[in-house]
């Protein structure tokens, strides 16, 4: 948190730092001149003091940041969910858990680990790092971000009260009706389910909403469309994605589950017309881009890491680019893959059979591709790289295992089996929370100010890379000896008891493997060497300025002139100036080219996102309680709008500033 | 050492054994084995070549020094043309594979959608936490109703509908078959056809509650002969008991909680609520595949089963121990 | 971040905690034993006495105060449930038609021939009621017998709202028990078989 390159004026640090000191601008700027204007700019930028100023930030670093550590607890939480489980099936007819314990925590599990952590922390990492990769001062709507934040909060809370109260969902992190249904399970606990999703919904959305706007109309002046950096390509696809696939969920759990138990409605009651299989097809419709959601930024995070680290400019940017749209694009074209089971026609089958062999292709695109840049660059082996080259081996793995699961044939003899587990643990695990471990050595020290010790990390990259395959792999097999997914228990005559072991042994490796990082974060944030702007030399518009960012990200916005624009242009860039530092104040540039169109003013720091996000407790979690309460929740946040709407109002009274003639383009 | 080796014995021996896909004992799961084979080997050597090609790239031209002392590497024109060749070239040869998997896995669901004209047809219902099965027959008044075990002959392909009373259940037959989920609203079917009589295990494959582990089903395939003597012994009526201490449980059968959930054919018990008692005797498993039908087991399962599947709807029967040993007696007489 | 910032997060943290402890505490008592499944446990009471077979007020000498049980499922949803799935099974809407009454008598309104107290439809399902009640206690057990008494409360809305069943995955014959209104008991007026 204290951080002494973070307070101006660091006179060091502002001459080492390139994106401060704009040499090539026709007008030179005097230093002076530039120390009082960052402190200027320090001062305008600024939260309130103490505790009311904790609680109203917009800055999207200091909410990305809270985003980004609260998805990591929630890691930790369903890591040691799964760690019961493995205890529980360590050996057969174990009684650690009995089924309506065991049931509740694989339920938190998969919930925790698909809507509390891996979506939130991607879209975590697009909110911190798309306004610096693009140069902006911040994020589009920094309000409803933090909003997003807080209703994920909420969120987070709300499960994690309920599973402590015996409250929590049973029915699995896809819920399927029936059993989910009012007559199957009484009582609340998948309301609870219900409404969290809702909850993660709406922070997703919010996210979303951000960095498809943040990517179009901020970016530095010159970044064109064909000079996005890929970490940000993937991030807008995915906001797309969120933007389509949400809706679907929020149909089928916020509406359909929720009014079918509250208030007795028929969608799931095939007696009463309803059909169980139309709550399969929502949820997929949601569930399968979801996957795509969370690996993607993953893949986002590959390109910049190989990049710096072969010393080479990615090959094939255009086609990773394309690859990036096609995946997100036919990833809504594979749900019913998760229904061969059901009664579905023989050629709607083939059709997704073909459809999800054809995914397959865009991915080996990207893979291709990282591979031909590692082998004619020059790699060296950090902990982030190590990470990458465990992608290769694990992630593989998952996709082919994925290929082959698209058969209809075989998919139906080891679907809903450990197969299926180890599959997507795989693609998971492999596809996404290794890259994310990578990205996380890789930035923290954008975040922090301070490298990870590279020796702690190599350990655990080793142990993580060697724990999941131990813990992984051996699921292929129990599931092709028959073993089912989601029991608590099993008999010692099928056999599957000494493979379970091995499972089992092997998530303690995970388990040593994520201690150490947690240990090597928490020193590293504290004590760890000293950073500088641009440790690894790398090209992206973050590095060019301090580390950690100050809060008002550059001293001047950075004009780039090609897709590495440290590397391209060398530092320090050359910059456009205009925007005043007395007021908050951000440039808005043209969705294409990126040409500057206008000054826009930037909200300060409210109150109204954390108090909307509780209107949206009372709604949400009412609801569970009483129909009423959403009618109470809809008046409630018509209120907080009008709060919202007012501040916002009184503080836009500044006009427009057409900023023509006032921003000086750099040679 | 030893666990390792259990570890290794049990890898190695994962290709057999009455609930495995790998082991098939019918036509349509060994042309689904050829496919999982030949995608399998292709996978393997595909994966293989990435992770070689992926070490040896960060490792060949591997350097130690750091980032800002080595010059950005500048790519010729000519290597780049040869990076985008071969890069191509990978991606067709990816479209080739994946056209091959396709086309390979079109003709073998082709084989395993077809449907044979005439057979025999079994209904297979499914409950928390049980099975019901129905053996149809064109004369209604031989339909058997029999529960938690299914007999079919081998050498020809069997119908199986399958239905659900509540929630979703799955029906898996590892070695026989792929699953087929049971919804309600709906009835789906599947066609059974083993050629290798044995005992195989089926179980429940999709979530469906508390005791969705111990919803297993015993699948034995007969000879055609056997079967037929199996069905015409199965049909025949509930035993009527000879000793005294049989007669005695009969009694506590028909006067108890028992008939009030479970159904003996030919006998005034008539519940529907658990599964069908008629022939619970020559049955290889209690609850659903739980448990070894032994005359312990009997025992602990009608006292307390909630201790053995939790949530289950059969609930615990304080009987006196007289009223116990007469009402086992009796059960162990219907064969 | 100034250290001042710091010291608010941390004041933040710490009545949040504190806050969030009470919370938990307040929930605690109210959720788990909703949500609590007691799959086999020794009959929850004992059953009732034989005072529980009073069945009017009407009686010789002074007033005998009986000692009233608590139904120890009416706020607990998963056995409330299973209650409704055993009058499902054990065939009680064949006289009672789901609540409705038509042979026996309904049991969703207000009318209470042998009385709305746990222990007394305790009573009247153990040991059966004249004109065709069975006692069950020969074909239930006291934990199932005591599923069916709080599942029938909950038909009248006599039990918290929170343990009672949604709507039913078949045909709908009447509304969920969740949003039937609550009837106010009363004893019959008429006596008792003469219907």
């Amino acid at each position: 948190m204290t951080n002494p390159a973070r307070r101006l004026p660091p006179n060091e640090s502002a001459v080492t730092d390139p994106g401060t000191l704009p040499d090539a601008t026709p007008q030179t700027l005097d230093e002076d001149l530039l120390i009082a204007e960052a402190r200027q700019l320090e001062i305008t930028w600024r939260d309130p003091a103490g505790l009311w100023g904790w609680l109203t930030t917009v800055d999207h670093k200091v909410i990305a940041r809270r985003y980004i550590i609260t998805a990591f607890l929630m890691f930790i939480a369903g890591g040691l969910e799964a760690g019961m489980m493995r205890l529980q099936l360590a050996r057969p007819e174990n009684t650690f858990l009995g089924p309506d314990r065991y049931n509740q925590i694989f339920t938190t599990h998969g919930t925790t680990m698909m809507f509390l952590f891996a979506v939130p922390i991607m879209t975590a990492m697009g909110l911190y790092f798309v306004p610096l990769m693009v140069g902006a001062r911040s994020i589009a709507f920094p309000r409803l971000n933090a909003f997003g934040y807080y209703t994920y909060l909420m969120g987070v809370v709300f499960m994690y009260v309920s599973l402590f109260i015996n409250m929590a969902p049973d029915a699995g992190w896809t819920s399927y009706v029936p059993l989910a249904g009012p007559e199957y399970s009484p009582g609340h606990r998948i309301d609870v389910w219900a409404q969290l999703v809702t909850f993660t919904e709406i922070a997703a959305l919010a996210a979303a909403v951000n960095i498809i706007v943040t990517t179009f109309k901020m970016r530095a002046p010159g970044m064109s469309l064909n000079r996005i950096p890929l970490f940000v390509w993937a991030q807008l696809v995915v906001a797309f994605m969120i933007v389509f696939a949400m809706p679907a969920v929020a149909i089928g759990s916020t509406l359909q589950l929720a009014s079918d138990r509250a208030i007795a409605t028929h969608w799931f009651n095939p007696a009463e017309g309803g059909d169980v299989l139309l709550w399969q097809h929502v949820f997929w419709f949601f569930g399968h881009p979801e996957v795509y959601i969370i690996f993607l930024p993953a893949l986002g995070f590959i390109t910049p890491i190989i990049e710096t680290f072969c010393r080479r400019r990615v090959f094939g940017y255009t086609a990773i680019v394309l690859s990036n749209i096609t995946t997100g694009f036919f990833a809504f074209g594979l749900w019913v893959h998760h229904m061969f089971a059901t009664p579905i026609p023989e050629l709607g089958q083939s059709l997704f059979t073909a459809a999800s062999m054809v995914i397959a292709i865009p991915t080996g695109v990207q893979i291709f591709c990282w591979l031909v840049t590692m082998f004619s660059g020059r790699p060296r082996l950090t902990t982030a790289m190590i990470f990458l080259l465990g992608f290769f081996i694990t992630f593989v793995n998952g996709g082919l295992t994925g290929v082959m699961l698209a058969s209809v044939g075989f998919d139906k003899q080891v679907h809903d089996t450990f197969f299926v587990v180890a599959h997507f643990h795989y693609v998971l695990l492999g596809g996404a929370v290794i890259p994310l471990f990578a990205a996380f050595y890789f930035w923290f020290p954008k975040v922090t100010g301070r490298l990870m010790n590279e020796t702690l990390g190599k350990w655990q990259a080793w142990l993580f890379i060697i724990g999941v395959n131990i813990t992984f792999f051996p699921m292929h097999i129990l599931g092709l000896n028959g073993m089912p997914r989601r029991i608590y228990t099993y008999l010692s005559e099928t056999g599957w008891g000494p493979l379970n072991a091995l499972v089992s042994a092997g998530a303690v490796v995970i388990v040593v493997s994520v201690a150490i990082f947690i240990v090597n974060a928490a020193m590293s944030w504290r004590g760890g060497a000293l950073a500088g702007a641009n440790p690894w030399d790398s090209y992206g518009l973050e590095w060019a300025t301090l580390s950690p960012a100050p809060n008002y990200n550059f001293l001047n916005t950075p004009v780039v002139l090609g897709r590495h624009p440290l590397w391209d242009t060398g530092s320090p860039l050359p910059v456009v100036t205009g925007l005043r530092s007395d007021r908050r104040e951000v440039l808005v540039t043209t969705t294409f080219d990126a040409q500057p169109d206008h000054k826009h003013k930037h909200p300060h720091a409210s109150i109204w996102p954390l108090v909307m996000a509780f209107v949206m407790v009372e709604l949400w979690i009412g609801s569970i309680f009483t129909p009423w309460a959403v009618l109470g929740g809809v008046g409630l946040t018509l209120l907080v709008m009008l709060g919202w709407g007012w501040e916002s109002s009184m503080e836009s009274d500044v006009e427009r500033v057409a900023t023509e003639g006032r921003i000086v383009e750099a040679a | 050492m030893g666990v390792a080796s259990s570890i290794m014995g049990s890898a190695l021996a994962s290709c057999s054994g009455p609930q495995n896909v790998l082991d098939p004992a019918g036509p349509p799961n060994r042309s689904i084995n050829h496919l999982f084979w030949a995608m399998l080997v292709v996978a393997a050597i595909i994966w293989a070549a990435v992770v070689v090609a992926a070490l040896w790239a960060a490792l060949s031209r591997r350097r130690r020094t750091r980032e800002d002392l080595e010059p950005i590497v500048d790519v010729p024109n000519e290597e780049q043309r040869r990076h985008v060749g071969i890069v191509t070239g990978l991606v067709g040869a990816t479209v080739v594979t994946l056209l091959i998997f396709l086309v390979y896995d079109f003709t073998v669901g082709r084989a395993l959608a077809e449907r044979p004209s005439r057979s025999l047809t079994i209904e297979v219902i499914g409950h928390q936490w049980w099975w019901e099965v129905h053996y149809i027959d064109p004369d209604p008044s031989k339909l058997l109703v029999d529960a938690n075990e299914l007999h079919i002959p081998a050498g020809e392909p069997v119908q199986v509908k399958l239905k659900s009373q509540d929630v979703i259940h799955s029906f898996w037959v590892p070695n026989i078959i792929g699953k087929r989920d049971l919804i309600p609203g709906y009835t789906s079917s599947l066609f059974l056809h083993a050629d290798k009589p044995g005992v195989y295990r089926a179980q429940c494959a999709e979530f469906c509650g508390l005791e969705h582990a111990k919803m297993a089903l015993p699948v034995i395939v007969h000879s055609r002969a056997d079967f037929a003597a199996w069905l015409a012994e199965a049909r025949s009526p509930a035993a009527e008991p000879n000793d005294s201490s049989a007669k005695e449980g009969k009694k506590v059968f028909l006067a108890g909680a028992c008939s009030s959930c479970h159904a003996l054919t030919g006998v005034e018990a008539y519940g529907t609520i658990g599964p069908n008692l008629t022939h619970i005797a020559s049955r290889r498993t209690i609850a659903a595949g739980t448990l070894p039908n032994t005359r312990g087991n009997l025992g602990g399962w009608i006292v307390d089963p909630q201790s053995i599947k939790p949530g289950a709807r059969m609930p615990s029967n304080q009987l006196a121990a007289k009223d116990l040993r007469n009402l086992i007696d009796y059960l162990e007489t219907l064969k | 971040m100034s250290s001042r910032f710091e010291r608010g997060a941390w004041r933040v943290r710490r009545d949040a905690t504190r806050t969030t402890r009470h919370a938990l505490l307040l929930l605690t008592l109210t959720a788990c034993e909703r949500e609590n499944r007691r799959f086999s446990e020794n009959p929850p009471t004992a059953a009732p006495t034989a005072s529980a077979l009073v069945v009017s007020q009407l009686q010789p000498g002074p007033a005998v105060v009986e000692p009233k049980i608590e139904a120890p499922y009416d706020d607990n949803a998963w056995a409330v449930s299973e209650g409704k799935a055993l009058f499902n099974a054990m065939n009680c809407s064949g006289c009672h038609f789901q609540g409705g009454g038509g042979i026996g008598p309904a049991l969703m309104d207000e009318e209470w021939i042998y009385g709305s107290d746990p222990q007394q439809i305790f009573a009247s399902i153990a040991e059966g009621r004249p004109n065709g009640m069975p006692a069950w206690k020969y074909k239930l057990g006291t934990q199932q017998i005591w599923e069916l008494v709080s599942y029938v409360r909950s038909l009248s809305s006599l039990n918290p709202k929170g343990a009672r069943g949604g709507r039913d995955d078949h045909m709908m014959v009447k509304p969920p028990e969740a949003s039937t209104p609550q009837t106010k008991p009363k004893m019959a007026s008429t006596p008792p078989g003469d219907d």
